[in-house]
């Protein structure tokens, strides 16, 4: 009879281990630090000291409105770049969902969008709407339209930023609805088609309904990036013309690495990240409904 | 018959518009790269050029782009390689011992905006000297790789059957030896995807980089990003730089296809 070795009975606890004191040290803790500088007026390029002023980093921040506009235009940008991404990458899903010569390597194109660098995928999009050379004006002057100025504008500058991240990641909402049909059962249909069903009865009444948690699901994933979405902004715009593009993420960053007002900048990450776990467990709560 | 004909012609003309919308903006970046100042500056714009390289030789020549590419590459392969030596015994304890609330633990750090560590990061790391070193950014990095490889690796070793530690521990090996010589070496599909997701992700990371790093641990991002702010109208190198950063990424997908789709698109589905 073998006698179980220390490391075999608290396995359970030492396998895991390394990765927990990880996450501890390098997100928990950090993520305190953030909450408590949040009450703090601590600003490093002051030189004064770290002083507890409770709720008044708190009060500043939401006195000012660059903050407040900045929440509205989070909430703007991803309501339009997640619906439009779920509408869209859906409708593509279904036209995909068959046989067809070619769907292999369609489907490696919709891969690449989602694994390019965003930095570089904001600067090559900056040289398409590039007012005067822009290959966008040249589109819009063929069919006959005025040119637009897209982000050098503040009335384009977040639609314009909204192509850019629906371009980026309707694919990827495309092959999770795609895996989701891929798996639906057969039984529903042929059912159907026995009583009739034409195939738009089919479409609406059986494919979308069975689909949607996936649909929910890919919208949740994309809803918690596109609150926090960082690097296509700052690369194309950082934040401009103006204020006009300046999202949670990017004023946060503003205020952290560039005024140093560490923490009123800790207010922004703490309602960052707040409307973050509010958006994804208010989604998580619709999948369930509709799984039901 | 003539009208599935023309039903099969309207479908590939969708799926070619498709293709090309997904496509243009890598054709235009690819052939802007390959274009002389007066062609990328020309109204209208070019469509047919004379192709020239010089692009590539300047931004290879004078920029640093090599050493980058060496920070990029060893931030990204240290911080996926550890990251699986401390993700691949916790993924395996989530899916054997069900530990739900631990796997839930470490995906927090999926949905936490990176900026809310980023700030303690850069406090504490300033602190104690560990600004712009490989350090700094590997630990930084690992927060990325550490949850897709835990969110992975967790479900492919729930699909692997249980039966095979048994049969060993029957025969007198202990769990962790079972673990390391029938598990992990059955596991090379899930590794695999889990290893090429978490280094793409890496290797496209901008924000860590940007705060922890200057100019000795620059990574790719980086080097872009500030070739743009000091170099606005050098338009054809700038696109040579971007194809030069896609490139390995890109490859990557190709390659490994099937894996990335999958890392992609699993959870989503199973709901």
């Amino acid at each position: 009879m073998v006698k179980t070795g220390f490391v075999e009975k608290n396995l359970r606890i030492l396998f895991p281990l390394p990765a927990i004191a990880f996450v501890m040290v390098m997100m928990i803790f950090p993520v305190a630090y953030t909450v408590f500088l949040s009450f703090t007026n601590w600003n490093l390029t002051s030189g004064q000291p770290l002083g507890l002023v409770g709720l008044r980093s708190y009060a500043r921040v939401f006195g000012e409105p660059r903050f407040l506009m900045a929440i509205g235009r989070t909430f703007l940008f991803t309501t339009l770049a997640v619906g439009f991404e779920a509408v869209l990458g859906t409708i593509v899903a279904l036209f995909l969902h068959r046989e067809f010569f070619g769907k292999g390597l369609m489907k490696l194109l919709l891969l690449l969008p989602l694994v390019a660098t965003p930095v570089a995928i904001g600067i090559v999009w900056n040289l398409f709407y590039d007012p005067t050379i822009g290959l966008a004006n040249y589109i819009l002057s063929v069919i006959g339209l005025p040119k637009s100025a897209w982000v050098s504008d503040a009335s384009t500058v977040i639609g314009a930023l909204v192509v850019v991240d629906v371009w980026q990641w309707t694919p990827m909402v495309s092959l999770i609805v795609l895996a989701g049909l891929a798996g639906l059962s057969h039984e529903p249909y042929e059912a159907a088609r026995v009583d009739g069903a034409t195939e738009r009865q089919i479409l609406w009444g059986i494919t979308l309904p069975m689909v949607m948690p996936t649909i929910l699901t890919a919208m949740i994933l994309r809803t918690v990036d596109a609150l926090k979405t960082f690097d296509i902004i700052f690369a194309m715009t950082g934040g401009g013309p103006g204020y006009a593009s300046e999202t949670l993420n990017v004023l946060g960053f503003k205020y952290s690495f560039e005024y140093f007002k560490m923490g009123q900048a800790s207010v922004i990450l703490v309602v960052l990240f707040l409307i973050v776990l509010g958006c994804s467990v208010l989604i998580m709560k619709a999948r369930d409904r509709a799984q039901v | 018959m003539k009208k599935a004909r023309l039903v099969d012609l309207v479908f590939y003309l969708v799926i070619i518009s498709m293709a090309m919308i997904v496509l243009f903006p890598f054709l235009w970046m690819l052939s802007s790269s390959f274009k002389t100042q007066v062609d990328i500056i020309a109204w209208p714009p070019r469509f047919l050029f004379k192709p020239t390289l010089q692009n590539y030789t300047r931004v290879f020549g004078e920029q640093d782009f090599f050493k980058y590419f060496i920070n990029s590459s060893i931030v990204g392969v240290s911080a996926v390689g550890l990251s699986l030596l401390i993700g691949l015994p916790a993924a395996y304890s989530i899916a054997r011992f069900a530990q739900k609330r631990l796997s839930v633990f470490i995906l927090v750090a999926r949905l936490m905006p990176g900026i809310s560590f980023l700030l303690p990061w850069y406090i504490i790391f300033s602190r104690i000297g560990l600004m712009d070193s490989y350090a700094a950014l590997i630990l930084s990095h690992m927060l990325i790789a550490l949850p897709v490889i835990v969110w992975i690796m967790s479900s492919y070793f729930e699909g692997v059957p249980v039966e095979l530690e048994e049969s060993a521990m029957v025969d007198g090996a202990t769990r962790q030896k079972a673990f390391m010589s029938i598990i992990l070496p059955l596991s090379g599909p899930g590794i695999v995807t889990a290893t090429t997701l978490s280094f793409i992700f890496s290797w496209n990371n901008f924000m860590f980089s940007q705060v922890l790093s200057m100019e000795k641990t620059k990574t790719l991002p980086i080097a872009v990003y500030n070739f743009v702010s000091y170099a606005e109208v050098d338009w054809g190198g700038v696109m040579a730089a971007a194809v030069a950063i896609m490139l390995p990424a890109i490859l990557l997908t190709m390659l490994f296809q099937k894996y990335v789709v999958k890392g992609l698109t699993m959870g989503a589905v199973k709901g």
